[in-house]
């Protein structure tokens, strides 16, 4: 059982998420703009866009976007939660699942056509991380034994030293969980390549702020979980994370965006090839 | 200034529509996005939807085919917003003005805010039309000219 402390940091951790995320996302059009060998915007750009969107007159396409709006930042601060209060990867896999399908949901019940296309894309683009993910964490329980957070932190060696090409693997359903090129197919954050808006099209004023804010925890969690990796020492583990999240935004300005085809093909070939032959390896070894 | 105020200052989301304009000024336009300008630097992105867009730019002379596709723009873009009529074409028809198709400026179907003539404009004109729409969106009396 956990104490108070370790509760109310747990709490605020997983609060903390959006935060962080929008920090992130701050650096991210940053570093872009520097790569592109511009100045760029100011690094608090990202809150100052979700308070315009929040402050707009209300213009919401049909009763139920409010709802899944909310339920989508609110399935990603549980999802952020259960990964702060150290359960089970599985379910937080799950959780994020139900915020992605909220989301799509939310796009499908406007009548766009571009909404729609662009619902189907983020299908498409969980069905592309989702197994990967699911392949990596049968990875993390056949090394760890167990499925949960705590059951990483109480393993005592590095992940990293014992499964280095799940995170490899990892790595591409981060730059697609980011919704970076080029896996960016359901709806790119810079208006670089876009129909219209992709998945977003139909959200305005607040459903889009609250969608923006949930994106930026769904990120900071997936960098929690990637963290996990070099569980022993945290700090270590965060400076992994840190830069996973630098290799997708030199991957965003290096490649224009594939199909989804090609997403597929990629995440899944690569990923599940990648794994298994971690796996494999250390079967061989003894280890599993 | 409130927060909500300072935000909307400084997020400005671009919807950029031709309304058959020479392609001069959609290229001023595309260049105040390049490096050398860098309007994101004041928050300023070009976006392709509506729903989310805080300024409509409008290049080109209105005209009757295309005048229900600028309304509709416009009326898909929740308040508080804004309209920048970019180039002479826009801002009074241009050499086009007495065509038979032609209605005139862009102001005969939208309110416009600002208005940049210029055949074409320069982006430093642009971003100079942008600032004093911010003044606009500030409450504060916008100054006399560009």
């Amino acid at each position: 059982m956990m104490d108070a402390a370790s509760t109310l940091i747990s709490i605020g951790l997983a609060l903390a998420t959006p935060l962080i995320g929008g920090v992130l996302s701050g650096i991210d059009s940053k570093l872009t703009a520097r790569m592109q060998e511009r100045v760029g915007p100011p690094l608090l750009q990202p809150f100052y866009d979700v308070i315009k969107l929040w402050a707009k007159k209300p213009m919401i396409a049909n009763r139920i976007q409010p709802v899944l709006a909310f339920g989508y930042l609110g399935f990603a601060l549980v999802a952020a939660g259960l990964v702060t209060f150290r359960q089970d990867l599985l379910l937080v896999l799950f959780v994020t699942a139900l915020a992605d399908v909220c989301l799509t949901v939310a796009a499908l019940s406007a009548k766009s056509p571009y909404s729609y296309l662009g619902a189907r894309r983020e299908f498409l683009s969980m069905l592309s991380y989702e197994p990967v993910m699911l392949l990596a964490y049968v990875a993390i329980f056949l090394v760890t034994g167990s499925f949960t957070v705590q059951g990483v932190l109480d393993y005592g060696r590095p992940l990293l030293l014992v499964i280095p090409a799940a995170l490899v693997a990892l790595q591409l359903v981060l730059v697609v969980e980011m919704k970076k090129s080029p896996f960016d197919v359901s709806g790119s954050g810079h208006a670089h390549q876009e129909l219209v808006r992709g998945v977003y099209t139909e959200l305005s004023g607040y459903t889009m702020a609250l969608v923006e804010v949930g994106h930026w925890a769904k990120v900071a969690t997936t960098l929690m979980i990637l963290s996990l990796f070099w569980a022993p020492n945290q700090l270590v583990g965060a400076a992994i994370a840190l830069a996973m999240f630098l290799v997708s935004l030199v991957a965003d300005n290096s490649y224009p965006r594939l199909t989804w085809q090609r997403m597929l093909k990629t995440t899944w070939a690569l990923g599940f090839i990648l794994i298994l032959l971690n796996i494999a390896a250390l079967a061989v070894g003894g280890v599993v | 200034m409130s927060l909500v105020q300072k935000a909307r200052l400084k997020s400005l989301w671009v919807l950029h529509f031709d309304c058959g304009s020479c392609n001069g000024c959609d290229i001023e336009v595309l260049a105040a996005l390049t490096p050398k300008f860098d309007v994101e630097r004041f928050g300023i992105v070009n976006i392709g939807d509506p729903k989310q867009a805080d300024v409509l730019v409008v290049t080109g002379p209105a005209n009757r085919r295309n005048q229900r596709v600028l309304r509709n723009l416009y009326e898909q873009m929740p308040e508080p917003k804004l309209v920048i009529a970019v180039g002479t074409c826009a801002s009074t028809g241009g050499v086009f003005h007495n065509c038979p198709n032609v209605l005139g400026g862009v102001d005969k179907v939208v309110p416009v805010d600002v208005y940049v003539p210029g055949c074409a404009v320069r982006p430093e004109q642009i971003i100079d039309a942008v600032v004093l729409a911010l003044d606009k969106l500030a409450g504060k009396a916008p100054k006399e000219e560009a």
